[in-house]
């Protein structure tokens, strides 16, 4: 298996810059989620590593080789579509066998080596199917098969799960995370869906306008994002985020918050310099699981109290949507607890759970700080 | 009112004038099949089934070997332009669908202005070409001109613009060569489009008239539409034999069309033209 790694990587259409000069290192055997909106240069990016597009700047190395003037086939990586791009008009045998088109292995090595790979992912009775006659799930099947009869030394994946349904997606993921656990495959995924990138990676990559904005495990990404954007793209429901001032109340500092009077006494380490009348604009940020509906909070706890304005029970837990002040807010109501619209609640999270971000910058106050009283 | 009886009117208008249509379309092929049938001195008898059907025209000229010459010139070149332009027009419209190259809007716009010219304008010049090179009188004079059409590389283009950039891109990982990649993966994906410009130009072929008579002189390089058109001469308009020779070249054509429909409907919709 293979290492990549991108150093100052540009991708230019005409006037446009795609992809701003990224650097990234991907260790032999590791599966790492290129993840962001649309047109944030994620695709263009592994369409590069692919060989499908030319880098206008910067070097790709797959295993420590410079490939940047290998053509696709030399660059001994596979990949997988976003839709499929299995052959309509030839079977599923053939489609995987595509794969060895240019080997040169004997006829039935090659066909042992088609059954092989169809056994391994529950494709033999389809073998001598057209793709017209499989379900989404299985035609992605066969996609991936197509891509692990090479024996490659790196799979690359280009949204492959976005057409399928909710529910086969969810299996497809767990399918393909198997997969990476038993070959050991160096891969990289490509998504716009949190969800994917948080269960699948061992690395996220957060992208946005062509620029890298964080490289970390999902937890860490969960935990400490490094600006608003990282923040909110990571997490389902989307972190709250709250807008307030740095200031001084009754001799403590702390963040006043816009709507309401809640003033939150976070870290003195960290506000101490700059509190003061109408401080510097912050954003206050609290993930929904950690703002839970609470009848009688803890003292050091941050609260808002608002009036429940949409329920959405979810079976385990029940997210509450809170309207305070002009604003909304989402918490969690554990266990089988389930307010009414109209109903006046108290919201509570430990402060140690609190986000800051600096409101003009948009980036992170660092939470080890916050977290030091 | 109901809808159906509000539709009803229109539906009746409109089967009308198919009929009509439909009537303008086949009295010349019955009557082309009911001349055939008659001898020289009924031909002006205009009953559509004759008094005294024969069969002796068919005889008489299946037994004249310049028919059947003419026959096989005539499937020879027709299944050589069909061929050609099925692999360069393929060719041709692939490339300028699928590949980015300075100029590619150009060459497409040089191809497409072709249309504009009638094939009238450009028989002189063929002429010319063909007695400068000595291919007067020979399969390849009458064939070069339709080796490849605009036509059939505008259509292709369009079709392979809707082959989706990813099975191109799949197969290019897989390590297929372009010309690989052409013939092995996008071709068989336009097959409706290969079918109905095979159809299209086999039919053209067939059919064509005016410059095989110009670049073919002697009587066993003619056509079969050429060939046709000597009995007028030879033989002071013998009608029968004509309305036979048509009868018969009509065959094809009409069997093509039986087993392809649906392919040259969904060509002719496609293409965006009316048949």
């Amino acid at each position: 298996m293979a290492t990549i790694a991108l150093e100052k990587l540009v991708k230019r259409y005409g006037p446009a810059t795609i992809v701003q000069g990224i650097d990234l290192s991907v260790a032999e055997g590791e599966f790492v989620v290129l993840v962001g909106p649309s047109g944030c240069g994620k695709s263009t990016t592994l369409r590069m590593i692919a060989g499908l597009e030319d880098a206008s700047e910067g070097v790709i190395r797959i295993d420590g080789r410079v490939v940047n003037q290998v053509e696709p086939k030399g660059r001994n990586i596979a990949m997988v579509f976003q839709n499929y791009a299995i052959y309509p008009h030839v079977t599923v045998a053939e489609n995987i066998g595509f794969g060895l088109y240019t080997s040169k292995l004997p006829k039935a090595e090659k066909q042992a080596r088609i059954q092989e790979v169809a056994r391994s992912l529950g494709l033999e009775a389809l073998l001598d199917r057209r793709p017209a006659q499989l379900s989404g799930g299985q035609r992605q099947r066969v996609a991936i098969g197509r891509a692990m009869v090479r024996n490659p030394s790196a799979f690359l994946f280009d949204e492959p799960l976005s057409n399928l349904d909710a529910q086969l997606r969810g299996q497809m993921r767990i399918e393909i995370k198997r997969l990476h656990q038993k070959l050991g495959a160096t891969s990289v995924f490509v998504t716009h869906d949190q969800v994917e990138a948080m269960t699948m990676a061992d690395r996220i990559v957060v992208m946005r306008e062509g620029r890298i904005l964080q490289i970390g495990a999902p937890m860490e990404l969960y935990e400490r994002p490094v600006d608003v954007f990282t923040a909110r793209f990571i997490g389902s429901p989307t972190m709250n985020l709250l807008p307030g001032a740095l200031a001084s109340r009754d001799g403590a500092d702390g963040v006043a918050l816009e709507d309401g009077d809640a003033f939150v006494r976070p870290p003195i380490a960290l506000v101490g310099n700059r509190a003061g009348g109408g401080g510097p604009k912050v954003l206050l940020g609290v993930r929904p699981h950690d703002l839970l509906l609470k009848a009688a909070p803890d003292s050091a706890a941050f609260t808002l109290s608002g009036t429940v304005a949409v329920v959405e029970t979810l079976g385990t837990e029940t997210l509450v949507h809170v309207d305070i002040g002009r604003r909304s807010v989402v918490g969690l109501a554990p266990g089988r607890i389930v307010p009414s619209p109209g109903q006046r609640v108290t919201l509570a999270a430990d402060p140690a759970a609190l986000h800051l971000f600096d409101a003009a910058t948009e980036r992170a106050f660092p939470r080890p700080l916050l977290q030091q009283p | 009112m109901t809808a159906l009886s509000k539709a009803r009117p229109g539906r009746v208008v409109a089967w009308t004038l198919l009929f009509l249509g439909g009537i303008v379309m086949v009295t010349p092929i019955l009557f082309m099949f009911s001349t055939s049938l008659k001898d020289s001195s009924q031909v002006f008898d205009l009953r559509l089934v004759p008094a005294e059907p024969t069969l002796d025209n068919y005889r008489t000229i299946l037994e004249d070997g310049r028919f059947l010459r003419w026959f096989l010139n005539s499937l020879f070149i027709a299944v050589l332009a069909t061929v050609s332009n099925v692999f360069f027009d393929g060719l041709v419209g692939y490339t300028l669908a699928k590949f980015r190259f300075p100029g590619r809007r150009l060459v497409f716009l040089a191809i497409l202005s072709t249309l504009m010219i009638p094939t009238e304008m450009l028989v002189i010049p063929w002429y010319l070409m063909a007695s400068r090179f000595g291919w007067l009188d020979s399969y390849w004079g009458i064939v070069f001109p339709g080796l490849m059409t605009a036509f059939g590389t505008f259509l292709m283009r369009q079709f392979f613009e809707t082959v989706p950039d990813d099975f191109l891109e799949a197969a290019r990982i897989d390590g297929l060569n372009e010309f690989t990649i052409w013939w092995k993966v996008a071709m068989p994906l336009v097959t409706p489009a290969l079918s109905a410009l095979a159809i299209f130009t086999f039919l053209g072929n067939w059919t064509a008239f005016i410059w095989p008579l110009i670049v073919s002189t002697r009587a066993e390089m003619f056509t079969l539409p050429v060939g046709l058109s000597s009995f007028s001469v030879e033989q002071s308009v013998a009608w029968e034999m004509i309305m036979t020779g048509a009868a018969i070249a009509t065959l094809p054509t009409l069997l093509v069309f039986l087993v392809l429909q649906r392919f040259i409907v969904r060509g002719v919709m496609l293409a965006g033209l009316k048949g």
